[in-house]
């Protein structure tokens, strides 16, 4: 197989993998990095659940890097696959494959593609791309769970857009009437979709009393808050017999100021001049980092 | 059909719990005693088809194996893609069980007519497609669904070819399965219409012409030598199926043809031709209606072969 995951380099991981603030930015660089270097789009989309992922992979999620099939580790799946690149870098980070494969992102032969994909990638559970596929999975394999009596969770990240999709309130019905207190769903809430503010698209509001109408927990916190949502993870199953849901208030584009609250940056890759800028906000010093 | 796969799938799941089949919302009265004597190994999913498919793609790459249980497109087409993307995708150890294959449920009107899926399904990277015949064929198909590591598609008839018994009509893998015997005519079909090609072949033997029946209830992946030596020895080589002309039957056969560069003397192809049934029939009133049945295929096939070469165009010889 050509995609083997052994051909994967080992992971050189250059952060305190348990400091999910250094994990957090060094997400947001390797986004903006992938978006100039392939000229992807969604770094917006990546950027507003960087804090999320930073901290699910800091010590939230029951993972081994070394061991990514263990049959008892918590699933994680990023149905917002557009963001893919956030989750390749949370991996790479943790320890799941070296960082330097992050610069064939999105590049022709590469294995890690614009939307996530799990071939050959250790750490992926799920590819998605196409949205409101992930949480009706991550119910499956809850559901599983259970009927096995394991102790493993399932999280799956939604983005808000994505709640347009039927199929989102399909898995919602089905999660809650079943049980599944050992599903999360984790919905990055940034405010904006693909052309518009979700307000002026197809509103969800009230959106955490959907949620709860549907039977599910619901906390609602602050996206880019690492004690808040660390706390909130800790603290799930918020109530036996429900799922939980979590719903990050986040700012979209968030660490580059000029990306943040746009909708422009849902598509745009960074061009030379806001490549050097973003990751200058970034902390990363001038001159660097190549430009394309 | 659907009760031989359902008996055949509770002795499966009673041996290997890993097993659970997932209804979404269907199968009154049928699989009744399947829930209530495997409890853990039925869920109804409810009237979801998309969730119904994401939920056993996970249980799946969670160790199980799961039948998701459906009428006619509604496990299909109605999900096709999470069927693509997560189950095939993922190689996801999923069977999808249609009920009611081609006009099965003729009378209910378009929304339950099976016409397109044999085509659309056997399109996807991985997936298995069986087709049973007759009952027997069901049973085995249903255990070969089940041994057959990653997606499959079980496209269950209402109607059943009658059984048959002999030596070479044991069921294989991928090997089209010879129903009847026969050397001037071939007559290759999918699904309960095999019933109908059974009996045209009947009555163009007593005519003097010899007519071989064969069931290709192995879509994909299919043995492509074994429909070659079919084909290499007919001088008319049909077929037969409840579906519409393109990417059916007929396609898989011109497949297997291109494939071995072995090539028919001459092709009629009985199916559907780019059409919808508006129309209320029973399963064998529209077989008729369509130029499926016994009859049509008779008139078929003798034109075909009393016509000049080029008269013969299938749709010519089969329009109504």
């Amino acid at each position: 197989m050509a995609n083997d995951e052994c051909q994967m380099p080992n992971a050189k991981t250059p952060v305190d993998v348990t400091d999910s603030r250094a994990v957090a930015l060094e997400i947001r660089r390797h986004a903006v990095r992938m978006a100039n270097a392939g000229q992807s789009s969604h770094v917006g989309s990546v950027l507003s659940c960087a804090d999320a992922l930073a901290v699910l992979y800091s010590g939230v999620l029951r993972v081994d890097p070394a061991n990514p099939q263990w049959d008892d580790r918590d699933r994680f799946i990023l149905s917002k696959g557009h963001a893919g690149s956030g989750i390749y870098a949370a991996l790479a980070l943790r320890g799941f494959f070296d960082p330097s494969v992050l610069t064939t992102h999105y590049q022709d032969g590469s294995i890690l593609s614009g939307h996530v994909s799990h071939k050959g990638i250790p750490g992926v559970e799920i590819s998605t791309g196409s949205l409101g596929h992930g949480l009706s999975i991550g119910a499956g394999m809850a559901y599983a769970a259970a009927l096995q009596g394991k102790a493993w969770r399932t999280f799956v990240m939604l983005s808000d857009g994505e709640c347009d999709e039927g199929s989102i309130w399909e898995a919602v019905l089905f999660a809650a009437h079943h049980r599944l207190d050992r599903l999360v769903a984790v919905v990055d809430y940034n405010k904006i979709q693909s052309l518009a503010p979700v307000s002026e698209t197809l509103g969800l509001e009230p959106f955490a009393d959907k949620w709860r109408a549907f039977g599910w927990s619901v906390a609602q916190i602050d996206g880019h808050d690492h004690d808040a949502m660390r706390a909130a993870f800790a603290a799930l199953p918020a109530a036996p017999g429900r799922p939980s849901c979590v719903i990050l208030d986040t700012v979209k584009g968030k660490g580059v100021s000029f990306m943040e609250h746009t909708v422009l940056w849902h598509y745009r890759s960074p061009q030379q001049e806001e490549f050097a800028n973003a990751l200058a906000e970034l902390g990363v010093e001038p001159g660097a980092e190549r430009t394309s | 059909m659907r009760d031989t796969f359902v008996r055949t799938l509770r002795g499966l799941a009673e041996r290997d719990p890993r097993v659970l089949l997932m209804t979404g919302d269907l199968g009154f009265g049928v699989l009744t005693s399947f829930a209530k004597d495997l409890p853990k190994q039925y869920l109804n999913v409810g009237v979801a088809e998309q969730n119904l498919t994401g939920v056993a793609c996970g249980a799946a790459l969670s160790g199980h194996v799961v039948f998701t249980y459906s009428i006619g497109n509604f496990p299909t087409l109605r999900c096709l893609e999470q069927i693509r993307n997560d189950v095939c995708y993922h190689d996801a150890n999923v069977k999808i069980v249609a009920i009611g294959g081609g006009f099965s449920y003729g009378s209910l009107g378009i929304s339950h007519h099976a016409t397109e899926d044999i085509a659309i399904l056997r399109s996807l990277p991985g997936m298995t497609v069986l087709c049973p015949g007759d009952v027997y064929e069901a049973a085995e198909a249903t255990a070969l669904a089940y041994h057959t590591p990653g997606p499959c598609y079980l496209r269950l008839d209402k109607s059943a070819a009658p059984p048959v018994a002999g030596a070479d009509t044991r069921f294989a893998a991928g090997m089209p399965r010879r129903l009847r015997a026969g050397s001037r005519v071939a007559i290759l079909g999918v699904g309960g219409v095999l019933e109908d090609a059974l009996a045209a072949a009947a009555v163009l033997d007593r005519d003097g012409l010899s007519c071989g029946v064969h069931s290709v209830h192995t879509i994909k992946p299919l043995d492509t030598r074994a429909v070659a030596a079919i084909v290499r020895d007919a001088a008319l080589v049909v077929t037969v199926e409840e579906h519409t002309i393109e990417g059916g039957l007929g396609s898989v056969v011109l497949e297997a043809c291109a494939t071995e560069e072995v090539w028919p003397a001459r092709l009629l192809r009985f199916a559907l031709k780019n059409e919808f049934s508006s129309v209320v029939g029973s399963q064998k009133y529209l077989r008729a209606r369509y130029g499926l049945s016994a009859d049509a295929l008779v008139d078929g096939i003798r034109a075909a072969l009393e016509a000049p070469r080029e008269m013969s165009a299938p749709q010519r010889s089969t329009r109504r």
